[in-house]
């Protein structure tokens, strides 16, 4: 059966509201699996770390499975350190999103994040060859390489993941644009970030949403949402599809993507609900079909 | 002392003569297709453009290195290895790549060819670059743009391989390989098709009030006034508005460009072999000017005498330049 995964948050939430985000999506939301950890940016991982081994075993309880998800970016020698210290560990799973993580890891079994380009059945194999069980491709990938790439990973063994709700990750720099924005460095951030808990809009002077800043990430404007495109994902072999966090209610959003797959809400009622949760929030699925990432391609245009 | 080689960009075959006889020890240049990240239109090279430019780089004592650094989207790799198998062929010195299937064919296929790490790998560690080295036998890296001098110095200790650094030219923002900024406004993507803010969705539209947009896809990168330049709108040089920035702000960074003239001589102190050069997409009398200049600072500061740089400093003159990453942490 498919299963429905929860990324990690991308944003500088504070300690209590991942507290009681977890909680809920301990006792409510219909996933099967959780990623958990810093992702973005390594200056707000000290403030997570505390709640860590409480939330784990709170999902767990509840049935989930849990996977620590890598940094994407390891430069500093704290990066590094973090980067070391995960792969080091013999349980829960990890997912790795740095060459860093692969290195430390060695061919003990790992998951492939989306920061790693996992883009091609090559790619995939040698990945594989390494010690992965697991790949969450790049959501810039369309579908028909999403259908290879899927259907190869799936025949030698692995798990296939396709973000299917959320921002998409556009770009990471070592710059941090939510300091830079407030003029301040990413050294003396003073955690601006923590102020936009869904990232922090940029609009075209023609006053046009365009960007979202979060740290030194930059991600769409619009949410990723797939729908109408999840009988096909599943078709083509992706078994896990994943739920990025925003701030929105994500036990909702959960629900809806649950009962689609299991057919028992059609995609218009699920797309009205989504519409509902997430207010005014522009949808996109664009890079899925092959076009601008921002666009969003009706369902009645499909062939 | 490192070798301190310097690598020039050759985007066609006339850029290429003119970038050996200006004194290149290596010339970097790719194929008319999706396999190179300045896949644009009128660059790059015909298998048989490449065969002549390596004879020609040869003969006056140069290497050819070819570009093989994007990421094969799923279900068109045989694309990228049949450029491997050309480029074999016609006796390219080294590859540079990115992707790991890739890497591993090249490796596999073709293993007395030197394999360099492309910048596009985003390969910013010690850790990360032993991946590469002890997977497909990497000889050199290519370091992305986000390292601080004494941060380079410390992972050449620890790396088994050479170090190549941009020293001068366009100044990307975003970790290399992981931005799909154009392919969110425009569909076609810089990691899967080699095109960063491509000239074909770029449009120049003059308000009423003399204010011109300079657009890319149909969406405002930046507004000029009317006795302002306007730029080219390349998405990650954009000026953008923000609840507590309704100004209009350079959100990620300033038209600018790369100039470590400056800092050549701490950069072969801190190890590093080489020193590339960016600009496939430029005029030959460009690179002529550049190259030129560079061979002379660098033979320079190799014979333990002071570079004038002044004419490298000049090269940029009129435009902004930065040091970027490499002189400050506060760049960050």
């Amino acid at each position: 059966m498919t299963k429905l995964t929860m990324g990690p948050i991308a944003y500088h939430w504070s300690a209590e509201r991942r507290r009681d985000f977890y909680a809920r999506i301990a006792d409510e939301a219909p996933v099967d699996e959780v990623y958990l950890g810093e992702v973005i940016c390594s200056k707000r991982a000290p403030f997570q770390e505390a709640d860590l081994p409480g939330i784990i075993e709170r999902l767990e309880r509840a049935g989930k499975t849990v996977v620590l998800s890598s940094l994407a970016e390891v430069m500093l020698r704290r990066e590094r350190k973090a980067t070391e210290d995960l792969a080091s560990m013999e349980a829960p799973e990890i997912e790795i999103n740095n060459a860093a993580g692969l290195y430390a890891r060695g061919t003990r079994p790992h998951r492939i994040g989306p920061f790693m380009n996992a883009y091609n059945e090559a790619t995939i194999r040698w990945m594989a060859s390494k010690g992965a069980t697991h790949v969450c491709l790049p959501t810039e990938l369309p579908a028909p390489s999403i259908a290879v790439a899927a259907r190869m990973a799936r025949d030698i063994g692995l798990g296939v993941e396709v973000q299917v709700f959320g921002r998409a990750s556009l770009a990471v720099s070592a710059r941090c644009y939510h300091a830079r924005s407030h003029g301040r460095t990413k050294d003396n951030c003073q955690f601006v970030c923590e102020e936009d808990p869904d990232g922090m809009p940029l609009r075209t002077r023609d006053e046009q949403p365009i960007l979202r800043i979060n740290g030194i990430q930059t991600q769409s404007e619009g949410y990723l949402i797939l729908l109408q495109e999840l009988p096909q994902l599943v078709a083509d072999g992706v078994s896990h599809l994943r739920l990025m966090p925003q701030a929105v209610d994500m036990v909702t959003v959960a629900e809806v993507y649950r009962a689609v797959l299991d057919q028992s809400m059609s995609t218009e009622a699920a797309e009205a609900r989504l519409r509902q949760v997430c207010a005014d929030t522009p949808f996109s699925n664009g890079f899925y079909h092959g076009q601008a990432g921002y666009r969003r391609i009706a369902q009645a245009s499909l062939a | 002392m490192s070798l301190a080689e310097l690598i020039c960009p050759a985007g066609t075959p006339a850029a290429l003569r003119t970038a050996v006889d200006a004194g290149a020890d290596a010339v970097y240049c790719g194929f008319q297709d999706a396999t190179n990240a300045r896949n644009f239109p009128g660059l790059n090279f015909t298998p048989q453009e490449l065969a002549e430019a390596v004879a020609y780089a040869h003969a006056k004592g140069a290497k050819v290195l070819l570009a093989l650094n994007t990421y094969p989207p799923a279900g068109k790799v045989d694309l990228w290895r049949q450029a491997a198998d050309t480029g074999a062929r016609l006796g390219v010195d080294a590859f540079i790549v990115a992707d790991m299937g890739v890497a591993e064919y090249i490796a596999r296929n073709h293993p007395d060819i030197r394999l360099h790490l492309s910048v596009q790998a985003a390969a910013s560690s010690p850790e990360a670059i032993r991946y590469y080295c002890e997977n497909f036998g990497v000889k050199r890296v290519v370091l992305p743009r986000i390292l601080t001098i004494p941060e380079i110095r410390q992972i050449r200790k620890e790396i088994p391989c050479e170090i190549e650094t941009f020293i001068f030219g366009n100044h990307g923002l975003m970790v290399e390989g992981r931005c799909s900024l154009t392919n969110y406004l425009t569909g076609q993507s810089t990691n899967l098709d080699g095109v960063c803010s491509p000239a074909s969705d770029v449009e120049y539209v003059r308000a009423e009030d003399g204010t011109m947009a300079s657009k890319l896809a149909g969406f405002t990168i930046d507004r000029f006034g009317p006795d302002e330049k306007a730029g080219y709108p390349t998405i990650c040089k954009g000026r953008y508005t923000a609840a507590h920035r309704s100004d209009g702000y350079y959100a990620f960074e300033e038209p600018i460009s790369l100039n470590l003239a400056r800092l050549l001589p701490e950069l072969i102190d801190a190890g590093v072999h080489a020193f590339k050069i960016e600009g496939r997409q430029r005029s030959k009398s460009y690179v002529r000017a550049v190259v030129s200049a560079f061979r002379n600072a660098v033979d320079e500061i190799r014979a333990g005498r002071t570079a004038d740089i002044a004419n490298l400093v000049a090269l940029t003159e009129g435009q902004k330049q930065t040091q970027g990453a490499f002189a400050t942490k506060k760049w960050r």
